[in-house]
């Protein structure tokens, strides 16, 4: 396994509020890294601040060894032209899906591979009924978005992420806006991906996912990582109060064994 | 009182060429003035103070002073300024493509913001830059939002080029009067104009209620 995200004192403000408030970390290439968290905690900011959806306030990020951004006068200096060219590299999946209504699913998937790569279009259709076909879409490539259930959507937008050959995949609570029954169709094919050596971080309040599928688990806490490690030991014995809190606040209400 | 239509159909050729001097100022007016919209409020959304202070102004200023008053200064006024001769033709056609793109501006820029966020986010995930979500994602999907207030605008528009016949324009209305005068009937004459204002306006407006539907039925529409 080699490094591929590097992460270093990472933080990020909006105003006065201080969101972010030092973040490291480093991803090992093909692992799975799930984020933990109550709202606010910053777990969403943070995924965000990985593919400049939103610009760090301070702190330096690593892509497979290089440092996005230039260091001028102690700031870091991020020019558009850059951080688009990172954003093809990073897949992004978010809550609400965000497909494009106009464009039928083939075209969703092919959007970002003729646009932004250049690809040509016999080959990113290929390319795009591949990825549908891993998941579990391919017949619906006609349809419109409109046409399709929240899973399927999900898994439309999934499959538009890994038309792009992203190096890296981030997951923003894909499952919260899910009806409950169409939630596991979603968290399979995530987890068939990581099973394929996807490397990907995810923010989800599925703890059986954290639990089954992440290497590595981060519980964040007002814009810190308080804790971290494999879930088999983090969920099952919880270093901090805070932590324990928040399994049990996750885990009040389930079926006796 | 007794109608005569007889004599002013006789001169019925006139009114035809007052007709198509006010589709022509409205069509000119319309192909400069729907890309100075968008110019104007893509100028306005811009983050870039100074532009969006100046596009502002600029639809404020023409979307509340008197459509007659702009006239009269572009073609009065504006040559004493600057050494240009005017017709009334381009004073009209200047008039109505700055009047008409203050309107279409705000209805690009409402249209624009109409667009959820997460259309701005999904395509910038995938490597976008500004101008091809703009170009790609967003305003295909504005525009079909903006029809029924773009056609609701061009007719108001159609209807304000009334206007040129005060600048000596021979429009549909500075036909009518010049004929009204000639025959004697201002009666039948403002009649038959009325009439082909109406025809005229409300295919167009038809012409908007259907393609409404046909967007309604791709799930697009503003009609449900």
């Amino acid at each position: 396994m080699s490094e591929i995200l590097r992460i270093e004192n990472l933080h990020k403000s909006f105003g006065d509020l201080e969101v972010l408030k030092g973040i490291d970390l480093t991803v090992q290439s093909g692992e799975t890294v799930v984020l933990l968290g109550s709202s606010g905690s910053g777990k969403s900011t943070m995924l965000r601040c990985l593919n400049f959806m939103e610009t760090p306030t301070e702190g330096r990020i690593h892509l497979n060894g290089e440092l996005i951004g230039t260091e001028r006068g102690g700031r870091m200096r991020y020019r558009e032209a850059e951080l688009c060219a990172l954003r093809a590299r990073i897949g992004m999946v978010f809550q609400h899906f965000n497909l494009f209504p106009h464009k039928t699913v083939l075209e969703n998937v092919m959007e970002g591979q003729v646009i932004v790569l250049g690809r040509g279009k016999p080959e990113a259709q290929d390319k795009a009924m591949a990825q549908l076909d891993r998941v579990g879409l391919a017949e619906k490539a006609a349809e419109y978005p409109a046409r399709l259930s929240g899973g399927q959507k999900q898994r439309v937008a999934i499959a538009r992420a890994l038309a792009m050959d992203p190096e890296v995949m981030l997951f923003d609570e894909v499952t919260s806006a899910l009806d409950p029954e169409l939630v596991g169709e979603v968290l399979k094919t995530i987890r068939q991906l990581a099973e394929d050596g996807m490397t990907m971080l995810c923010v989800t309040h599925e703890l059986g996912f954290a639990y089954h599928v992440a290497n590595r688990v981060l519980f964040l806490h007002e814009g810190t990582i308080l804790e971290q490690g494999e879930p088999q030991s983090i969920l099952k014995a919880p270093a901090t109060d805070r932590m324990s809190e928040f399994l049990e606040g996750h885990s009040l209400f389930k079926l006796p064994d | 009182m007794e109608w005569n239509f007889l004599a002013v159909l006789r001169d019925f050729d006139l009114l035809m060429l007052g007709l198509v001097n006010t589709l022509k100022v409205t069509g000119l007016a319309l192909l400069f003035g729907v890309p100075l919209g968008l110019a104007l409020a893509l100028s306005r959304l811009s983050t870039f103070r100074i532009l969006s202070g100046i596009a502002g102004f600029i639809v404020e200023f023409f979307r509340t002073t008197p459509p007659l008053v702009q006239l009269f200064w572009f073609f009065f006024a504006l040559p004493i300024l600057i050494d240009v001769r005017m017709t009334p033709l381009i004073a009209a056609v200047v008039t109505f493509s700055i009047q008409s793109s203050a309107f279409f501006a705000e209805i690009f820029r409402g249209g624009i913001l109409s667009i959820d966020k997460g259309q701005w986010e999904g395509a910038k995930a995938i490597g976008m830059t500004y101008g091809q979500c703009q170009r790609r994602i967003i305003l295909p999907q504005a525009i079909k939002r903006m029809i029924p207030a773009f056609m609701e605008r061009s007719i108001e528009l159609l209807k304000t080029t009334t206007l040129v016949s005060t600048v000596a324009y021979t429009d549909l209305m500075f036909q009518a009067n010049e004929l009204a005068q000639k025959t004697f009937r201002p009666l039948e004459v403002y009649t038959i104009v009325a009439a082909i204002y109406f025809v005229l306006i409300f295919l167009f407006s038809q012409l908007s209620i259907a393609i409404e539907h046909r967007l309604a039925k791709s799930g697009e529409g503003t009609v449900r």
